[in-house]
């Protein structure tokens, strides 16, 4: 659920990144915390276990440019990506206006990406959301490793709904821009949609 | 879920700010901060300007989604109060009408006793400028309402 304060002349959007373990959520996020302005972006928390697997989640607050004279403000959230995580990424869904679906592109994570891919759908739909409406952007990360599936491969097992895909390989930041735009564009028409 | 927008206008938003201010003085507290149970900072008053608003208001309410999910599981539906008991500081979490998140830091000028009945006592306040927030929003999307797609393409310039 976006905020629009008058106050502060601010409208204020969630994204979530979701996905199975180890698919680069959390990278993403650090990628455009390195590459953004500091002066567009607050600290980036992270809270994760020991071995920096995310525990809970990673937040990173961006403020874009200006429309209408309102400052546009999007809180990055990721999720944390272990199957036994479950409650705390329902949790992590509250209020979510779009989601960044990150996949493995690697063969061996096939079976990983749909399962998370089914688990978004359920808990978007606990939430109280259309899991069929909610502005969706589906990455395919790793495309630098060997041994992925092809994208036609992906795109048949986790875009049955035709929503834009990008190509990624977050460790070097390759798609990771191009994913965010697409998420963000996606949810203020939605936004614009769903106010008339 | 409702998927409307939370819209905070001037009034309410001065109203808020009105309450907060008297509940910092009330509860002798350092900062008081009001925010939205997705996260975002809602109004704040005192000696905000060395805390992090952002990422304290995004982490107070992953603090209460975090609690509200050991509640259910207890089969409580929500712990309306949290306290966080540091060396110096200290800090109440209460939620406010299911959709608010009141956080107080104080240090030993005050006391948790003091604080909490403090905040008992304008919670009520809070919850009807919330609920006139709403009514006054009347699913009203504004600024929203108007943006063009040569708008959002002009944040990506």
């Amino acid at each position: 659920m976006s905020f629009i304060n008058y106050s502060s002349r601010e409208i204020n959007c969630k994204i979530v990144y979701y996905g199975p373990g180890l698919c680069g959520k959390t990278t993403n996020l650090q990628y455009i915390y390195k590459r953004m302005n500091p002066d567009a972006r607050g600290k980036m928390i992270s809270l994760a276990t020991e071995t920096e697997r995310t525990l809970f989640f990673d937040f990173l607050p961006l403020t874009l440019g200006e429309v209408r004279g309102f400052k546009t403000r999007f809180h990055l959230y990721t999720v944390p990506g272990q199957v036994f995580y479950d409650a705390s990424r329902r949790l992590i869904l509250r209020g979510v206006d779009g989601v960044v679906f990150c996949a493995d592109s690697q063969l061996t994570r096939t079976d990983a990406n749909l399962e998370s891919m089914e688990n978004l759908r359920v808990n978007l739909e606990e939430q109280g959301y259309n899991p069929d409406k909610v502005p969706l952007v589906i990455q395919y990360n790793k495309r630098d490793l060997p041994n992925v599936a092809s994208v036609s491969e992906l795109h048949a097992l986790l875009n049955q709904r035709n929503v834009p895909e990008f190509e990624a390989a977050a460790s070097t930041g390759i798609g990771v821009f191009e994913t965010l735009k697409s998420a963000i564009k996606l949810i203020l028409n939605d936004l614009k949609r769903g106010a008339r | 879920m409702n998927r409307a927008h939370f819209i905070l206008r001037e009034r309410e938003y001065g109203a808020f700010l009105s309450v907060l201010r008297k509940l910092r003085t009330d509860a002798f507290a350092k900062v008081v901060f009001l925010v939205d149970k997705n996260g975002t900072l809602v109004a704040s008053t005192g000696e905000a300007s060395g805390f992090d608003t952002t990422a304290l208001a995004s982490l107070a309410a992953g603090n209460i989604a975090a609690t509200g999910g050991l509640a259910n599981l207890i089969g409580e539906k929500e712990f309306s109060i949290l306290f966080h008991e540091g060396e110096r500081d200290h800090m109440h979490i209460s939620l406010v009408a299911e959709r608010l998140i009141l956080v107080v830091i104080f240090d030993r000028r005050s006391s948790v006793g003091l604080v909490r009945l403090r905040v008992r006592r304008v919670s009520e306040e809070l919850a009807k400028i919330l609920a006139a927030a709403q009514e006054d929003a009347g699913g009203e999307g504004g600024v929203i309402e108007e943006l063009t797609e040569e708008d959002i393409e002009s944040l990506f310039k």
